[in-house]
This record gives structure tokens, C-alpha cells and sequence, in this order.
């Protein structure tokens, strides 16, 4: 531990270091050995994916970074400041969009900015309306949760994250319950969100192609229990389109390693 | 507008027959008065005031006792949900408590606080209260978690994830608590004021009552219309905005 901040003192400051995370998950039934040892540095606005066959810690990671659950061993530094609970400078959007029903889609947006001090009511509207029109949702402003497709309510989830202007953005499998067709579009829309934006962002997939998609970076992780295993540089101009075939190129070099690092009963991964 | 027609015409229909069975002394005019019978009591009880006191007697003791019933079982059931000790020991008092129709309480609420508006109070608190608890316990317990941790993200905590999150989200299983509660408190309240004399004040279940004593049939039908009213307008007035709005927000089927 001592080390860890040391080392840091000489370094200019990560936007975010995961240092020698472990986590345990004590059942009744069992004891599961979710993260080991994982360390991870991630720069101001890069794009970082996650990936790994399900169960292999990447929701855990994501939550522990969000401050929503304590690792048991090594710690979270954001800026250079531990992480010692959730906080809106990291915000968090997950696999179901977990918008609230008897909120409106301005409302939904309008809670976290209700929460942040020093804003006047016409500003937090302005600002609630600014990233619905960034998601290309101002039209639906008033429509109930229930009366959105899948697409639109991972929109506003995501217009909900952005609106209170978090620096760094934790996906967790965002677009994992969409249709292919949504969510080729909702990568166009990512991309193109995170370089008008600036945002760091960690997504968590099992999807090769998708992080191969979306990341600068792309860290390979095995489970039982989840370790970082390989990272991979995409260096690719973007916006990038899914279907391109120099995107092949790495995401068939990423599912070969993955491959190999898994033992082979848990070898079934989704392309 | 057309609806309204096809049911005014319906219940006129209705009471035409039932005036000419009367009338031609098919049904005995002894144990069912005829319609004219029963508008004309009306009317004068109403003239006299002697029903409107009664009514306003009856809901004074319906709405406060179900408020506190309402004041005290949202918190209740909310730290039913929070701690499980509470859960384990008032939650199963609640449980007990829910399935006893609250005229049960009639005996001891005389004992108690004697024939006054202290004993009906009771009983009706005791009608609204638990399933209040209930609902409020088991719909906290159904919220997804996931709601509060995004609240949390969003730097909502403590109480305000309670009020803003965690009741709001309850709000279906809240409301169909609360009409549950009314449904058990009106119910309670009717069977209480019919076999009890309460000396502070004569109810609905008072007069109908002494409708039974005096054998004034028209005056128990009429009784019993104006108290399918109220339970009617309640409904509209009470519960109807509530479940517009679950409707609304939820998408879920009107019922
Ligand atoms: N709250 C929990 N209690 C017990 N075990 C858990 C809990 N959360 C996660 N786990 C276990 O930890 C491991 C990692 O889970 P998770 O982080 O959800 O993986 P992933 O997101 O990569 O699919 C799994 O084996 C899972 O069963
Ligand atoms: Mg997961």
C-alpha cells in the first residue's frame, strides 16, 4: 500500500487508479474470490473497456470504483483522492436503465441535477434539456418511462449521467440488453458524446467487438477469480464503425487471447 | 356522456319495476318499500338534517381515524423494511393483526374508552393500519436495488433516498395497501356503529339501525344507498387520482 502512493508522488496523477484491488463475497454456500490483485490506470478522457466472459468481476470492479461497494484489499484513487463512497463526479449507468417510473424523462434527469448545490431552476432545466437534445431526445421530454423502447431509455439513462457533468463515466454492459441495430447506433452516439464531451469513461462489456469498438484501450480479464490478464491498444481513427474489417483485425487478436487465458469450460464468449 | 345516459336510463328502468312490483303487491310493501318511499325519505332526512348529521358523523370518524392510520403506518412500514428486528416482531404482529376484522376490537374498545368517539377512532385505526403496514413493508422490499444505487451515484443519500426514491417507488403497492385499508376501516366501522350505541354521536349504522327497530325499511334502504354513495365518491376522490397517476407513470392495466 505504502508503495503504491509513493510510486504516485512521482508520477503526475492518473484520473483513476485501481491499486491492488481484491474482493471476496462471503454466502452462506460459498465463498467467491470475485477480483484478485487488479490494478489498472486510466488517463484523463481515455476510453477504457473492460472484458471478460460474465462473472469474471467486471460489475464488482465497476461498482468498487463507483464507490458503491469497498474492495477488501488495495483501494480506488480518483484525481489523486480516494474513493471512499459514490459520489456524482463518477456516474454510473447500468445493463437495465434503472430510470425511475414515476419520474418523466426531464424529471429523471432533473434528480441528480436537483442534488447539485449552486444551480437555479432555469439553469437545471436548460442544462436537462441540453444533453436530451445530445441524445436527440428533447422531443420525448415529457413521455413516461414505460412508453420508451429499449434505445431511448439507455439515451436518457446516459443524458441522466451526463447531466450533473460527471468527469468520468463507469458503463456497466450499457447496451448489452439492446437489438444489434440500436446499438450500432448507440456506439455512434457514445463515440461521438465522449469526444464533444471529453469524458473518461470505463465500460464494461463481454462483448470483444464492442470494446474493440469503443475503446482506446481494451484490458482482457479471466475469471476465478477476475484478474487482469492482457490490455490491448485500439489504435484506430475514429468514429469507427463495428462492422469494419480492420476492427476484425483486433477483436479476432482479443477473443484468440481470451481464449487462451480461459480455462476451457468457461471458453463460450459472446463475439 | 352516452355512457352516463345508458346508466341513468338503466337505474330508472330499474326503479320502475320495482315500484309496479309494489304496486301490485307482488312484493309485500311490509319487507321492501316502494322507490317514492324511499326518495321521499330522503328527502326529508335530509331537510331535517338528522341524515346529513348522521353521514357527517360516520365520515368525521372514517377520515380521522383513517389519517392516523395512514400518519402512522407509512413510518412503520418503512422501518418494517429497514430493520429486520422490527420486521421479525411488529411485522408479525401486523401480519396477526391484518387478517382480524377490526370490529373484533368493538368489545375491548368499550372497555377501554367507554361509548365514545375514542373506541370507534380505535376500531378504524385498527381497520386502515396494518395493511397500510403491510403494503408499505412489502413494497419497499420490492423496489429494485438497482433504483437506489443510482440515486446514490447521483449523491442522494439517507433520508432523501427514502422520501425521493424508495417511498416513490413503493407507490404501487402503497396505494393498493391504502385502498385495502379503507375497504377493512369502512367495513369495520359500519358493523361497529350498527351493534354499538356510541352516546357522542349517531352514525349511518345508528340510524340504519333504528330503521330496523322501528321497522322503517324505507329509511334502512335509503341508509344503505347513501352509504354505497359515499363508498363510491371515496373511491373517485381518494383513490382514483392515485391510480390515474400508477397508470400513467407505470403503464401498468387499470383495474
Ligand atoms: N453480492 C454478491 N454476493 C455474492 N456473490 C457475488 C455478489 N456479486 C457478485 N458476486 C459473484 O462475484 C463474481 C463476479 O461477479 P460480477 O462482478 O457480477 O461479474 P461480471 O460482471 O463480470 O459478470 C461472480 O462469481 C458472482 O457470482
Ligand atoms: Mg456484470
Amino acid at each position: 500500500m505504502m508503495a503504491v502512493t509513493e510510486e504516485l508522488q512521482n508520477v503526475p496523477p492518473e484520473k483513476l487508479v485501481v491499486a491492488g484491488v481484491s474482493k471476496w463475497f462471503r454466502t452462506s454456500r460459498a465463498d467467491v474470490h470475485a477480483l484478485d490483485n487488479v490494478s489498472l490506470n486510466v488517463r484523463e478522457g481515455e476510453f477504457v473497456c473492460l472484458v471478460g466472459p460474465s462473472g469474471c468481476g467486471k460489475s464488482t470492479l465497476l461498482n468498487i470504483i463507483a464507490g458503491l461497494e469497498q474492495p477488501d484489499a488495495g483501494q480506488i484513487l480518483a484525481d489523486g483522492q480516494p474513493v471512499t463512497g459514490p459520489g456524482r463526479e463518477r456516474m454510473m449507468m447500468f445493463q437495465e436503465s434503472a430510470l425511475f417510473p414515476w419520474l418523466d424523462v426531464l424529471d429523471n434527469l432533473l434528480f441528480g441535477l436537483k442534488l447539485k448545490p449552486n444551480l437555479k431552476r432555469h439553469e437545471r432545466r436548460e442544462v436537462a434539456q441540453f444533453y436530451l437534445k445530445l441524445v436527440g431526445l428533447e422531443k420525448f421530454m415529457h413521455a413516461n418511462i414505460h412508453e420508451l423502447s429499449g434505445g431511448m431509455k439507455q439515451r436518457v439513462a446516459l443524458a441522466r449521467c451526463l447531466a450533473p457533468n460527471p468527469r468520468m463515466l463507469l458503463m456497466d454492459e450499457p447496451f448489452a440488453a439492446l437489438d444489434a441495430l440500436t446499438r450500432e447506433q448507440l456506439y455512434g452516439d457514445i463515440q461521438r458524446i465522449w469526444e464533444k464531451r471529453k469524458k473518461t469513461i470505463v465500460f464494461v462489456t463481454h462483448n470483444v467487438r464492442e470494446a474493440a469498438c469503443l475503446g482506446d484501450r481494451v484490458v482482457l480479464f479471466s475469471p476465478h477469480p477476475g484478474r487482469v490478464q492482457e490490455e490491448f491498444t485500439i489504435g484506430l481513427p475514429r468514429p469507427r464503425d463495428i462492422n469494419s474489417v480492420e476492427l476484425a483485425k483486433y477483436s479476432t487478436e482479443i477473443t484468440r487471447a481470451l481464449k487462451r487465458h480461459l480455462k476451457p469450460e468457461a471458453a463460450e464468449v459472446a463475439e | 356522456m352516452k355512457r352516463w345516459l345508458w346508466a341513468g336510463l338503466f337505474f330508472l328502468v330499474l326503479a320502475g319495476i320495482w315500484e309496479w312490483l309494489v304496486r301490485r303487491e307482488i312484493w309485500s310493501p311490509v319487507l321492501i318499500p316502494s322507490p317514492l318511499d324511499v326518495a321521499r325519505y330522503l328527502v326529508e332526512s335530509i331537510r331535517d338534517k338528522s341524515l346529513l348529521q348522521a353521514g357527517y358523523i360516520t365520515m368525521k370518524r372514517l377520515l380521522l381515524g383513517y389519517i392516523v392510520g395512514l400518519v402512522l403506518g407509512l413510518p412503520l412500514g418503512l422501518l418494517n423494511a429497514r430493520f429486520k428486528l422490527l420486521e421479525d416482531t411488529v411485522g408479525i404482529v401486523a401480519l396477526g393483526l391484518q387478517t382480524l376484522p377490526s370490529v373484533c376490537w368493538a368489545p375491548l374498545a368499550l372497555l377501554w374508552f367507554g361509548q365514545t368517539e375514542t373506541a370507534m377512532f380505535f376500531i378504524v385505526i385498527m381497520g386502515s393500519l396494518w395493511s397500510i403496514v403491510i403494503a408499505t413493508d412489502t413494497g419497499v422490499r420490492n423496489v429494485p436495488p438497482i433504483y437506489a444505487r443510482a440515486a446514490r451515484t447521483m449523491g442522494s443519500r439517507g433520508l432523501h433516498t427514502w422520501l425521493k426514491v424508495i417511498l416513490p417507488a413503493s407507490l404501487p403497492f402503497i396505494v393498493s395497501g391504502m385502498k385495502q385499508g379503507w375497504a377493512f376501516a369502512w367495513r369495520s366501522l359500519m358493523a361497529a356503529e350498527i351493534y354499538v350505541t356510541i352516546l357522542t354521536g349517531f352514525g349511518l349504522g345508528h340510524l340504519l339501525h333504528y330503521g330496523r327497530e322501528l321497522h322503517a325499511m324505507d329509511a334502512v334502504i335509503a341508509i344503505m344507498l347513501v352509504i354505497i354513495v359515499i363508498g363510491l365518491l371515496a373511491d373517485k376522490i381518494l383513490f382514483s387520482p392515485w391510480e390515474k397517476f400508477l397508470h400513467r407513470r407505470w403503464g401498468t392495466a387499470r383495474n
